[in-house]
């Protein structure tokens, strides 16, 4: 798994190569990466105050934000910080589920 | 309160020995069916509504779709944010701020029980309850928090003794109850802190709360001091962001002192003793060393040091019994992981995919990726974070840092106070609403 640590630049790739040759990611997988999100974006995105809204937002929208937040094109207090601890591969599965969020809330 | 699905142990004797333990599983999985879930496929029994607890139960319910029934037992009627819950010893919250009810749980199935979990019936998956009752569950998932260990401070062993020297490290009554001590306390007075051997709940709130008492002192009783007793050799957490406010912010007025272990307290004369030294002060705070709450213990899940539950941090099953997760600060902490509620939030959401998965026979994630988001609040308009991102190693079994990832504020400022509120709105919404 050491490969995995490295996530950024050039190495990205390789990485999120790597991640999918090990363990296929299960049909859950991008709900599972994005709940992690929602302390501070929402339960599947939808917002509760204050930061944005991730549901309903375009798949390609989202993984470019999470590339420009890592490489540090978008200016950010803490997104820079946390884009760095996930794959290519994970910015698809993530941004995936959220942009498939339809029902506005989290809940029922 | 009764719920019609939960069964007295008095139907039980009546119901006779032999067959109470054959009919009770069936009986129960058959009360316990909801007019949404048309065919359970299983129950699950949650012990403990705070931050882990909570989100887990209606995880469990929204990834399920309904088809799990979950059960969550809770003495308290109402939530307490621990987050945030300095700023009301600092005068800028109240607690009722921070206060809410598990209600909106029901939307999503969840059956509220106010209640304690006395036994865990490990062999035979079954919860008893304080009040009688008798849960069966298919998995149960213990969130019980911490609790302290006063053997180790003899001079708290006394309840009279605790209303005086408190911990407030649970939020609720003691926060109310200390921000009184320090609005009663003569200008000019000293504050003591004394803060536990990590790890603790909470690794950087002994110093956010520095922070915020000195708020308090420069505004109100700018002859006073903090002084923070540290078991610690230097601060766990934020330390350079903590120093900075500290010394900028509040300058003269904290005073810290590592290596300063409380071995006991003297709650009429308001004396600390460490190791070589003898501290006096006018409100004493003293937030004890922890270990995993009592259920915990009792049904044997405690794996390390006498204190903490290990568990497979791809289910957040204990490895000490099958069947059984826990969650939380209970937890035997991964590397690097500290013990706060947005650590517990995404442990359950760990749990709640992997039982979901087990009752439904579908193949667990094997490689859970949580986040750690910590806003520490150093005054009424700033704050600083730090995170982290953990991913499953196969290799080594456990969750590990993501090298390269994480980090701190780069300063404390406004728009992290701002941040750190929309987290909180946020975290609380996800786990209650």
């Amino acid at each position: 798994m050491k490969s995995l640590l490295c996530v950024t630049g050039v190495f990205a790739i390789t990485t999120a190569t790597a991640a999918s040759a090990e363990t296929p990611a299960t049909p859950n997988a991008g709900r599972d990466l994005a709940a992690a999100c929602a302390i501070c974006h929402g339960t599947n995105g939808w917002s509760a105050g204050g930061l944005p809204n991730l549901a309903g937002q375009p798949k390609e929208y989202l993984v470019r934000q999470m590339r420009d937040f890592r490489d540090g094109r978008r200016p950010t207090t803490i997104m820079h910080q946390i884009a760095k601890g996930y794959t290519e591969e994970q910015y698809q599965l993530m941004a995936a589920f959220f942009a498939s969020q339809k029902i506005s809330g989290g809940a029922q | 309160m009764r719920s019609p699905c939960v069964s007295r142990r008095g139907f039980l004797k009546v119901a006779g020995g032999g067959l109470a333990g054959v009919a009770l599983p069936g009986l129960l999985a058959a009360c316990a069916t909801t007019p949404d879930s048309a065919k359970p496929i299983g129950r699950v029994v949650v012990v403990g509504g705070g931050y882990g607890g909570a989100t887990v139960a209606k995880y469990i319910r929204l990834w399920s779709e309904k088809r799990i029934d979950v059960v969550l037992i809770e003495p308290n009627a109402q939530f307490v944010s621990c987050p945030l819950s300095n700023l009301v010893l600092g005068g800028s919250r109240t607690i009722e701020s921070l206060t809410f009810t598990r209600d909106k749980l029901r939307d999503y199935g969840v059956q509220l029980i106010r209640d304690e979990a006395a036994v865990i019936e490990v062999e035979k998956k079954r919860v008893q309850l304080k009040g009688g009752d008798i849960l069966s569950y298919d998995r149960v998932i213990l969130a019980p928090g911490i609790d302290f260990l006063y053997d180790e401070i003899p001079g708290l062993k006394n309840e009279d003794a605790k209303r005086v020297v408190m911990h407030a490290w649970k939020a609720g009554a003691q926060t109310v109850a200390l921000r009184s001590q320090l609005e009663a306390m003569p200008d000019g007075g000293t504050y003591i802190l004394s803060i536990p051997q990590a790890p603790y709940r909470c690794p950087p709130g002994p110093y956010e709360r520095a922070c915020q008492v000195a708020y308090y002192f420069k505004r109100a009783k700018p002859k006073s001091k903090v002084l923070l007793l540290d078991a610690n050799p230097d601060l766990v957490s934020k330390k350079a962001l903590f120093l900075a406010a500290w010394n900028e912010l509040y300058p003269g007025i904290i005073d810290y002192l590592p290596n300063q272990e409380v071995k006991d307290v003297d709650a009429k004369t308001l004396t600390v003793k460490t190791e070589f030294d003898t501290f006096q002060g006018d409100v004493v705070n003293v937030i004890p060393p922890q270990r995993a709450g009592a259920i915990a213990a009792s049904t044997k899940l405690i794996t390390a040091n006498n204190r903490w539950c290990g568990v497979n941090w791809q289910t957040m099953e204990s490895v000490a019994a099958s069947g059984v997760h826990v969650i939380g600060d209970s937890t035997l902490s991964a590397q690097a992981m500290p013990k706060s509620s947005s650590m517990a939030n995404n442990h359950a959401k760990i749990a709640a995919s992997a039982i979901v998965a087990q009752l439904t026979g579908s193949p667990i994630n094997p490689n859970p990726v949580i986040s750690n988001t910590c806003y520490s609040w150093v005054s009424a308009t700033e704050a600083v974070h730090i995170n982290a991102v953990f991913r499953y190693d196969l290799e080594k079994k456990t969750l590990l840092p993501v090298e390269g990832a994480g980090g701190l504020s780069a300063k404390r400022n406004e728009q992290e106070y701002e941040y750190g509120i929309d987290w909180a709105l946020n975290i609380w919404a996800d786990t209650l609403a």
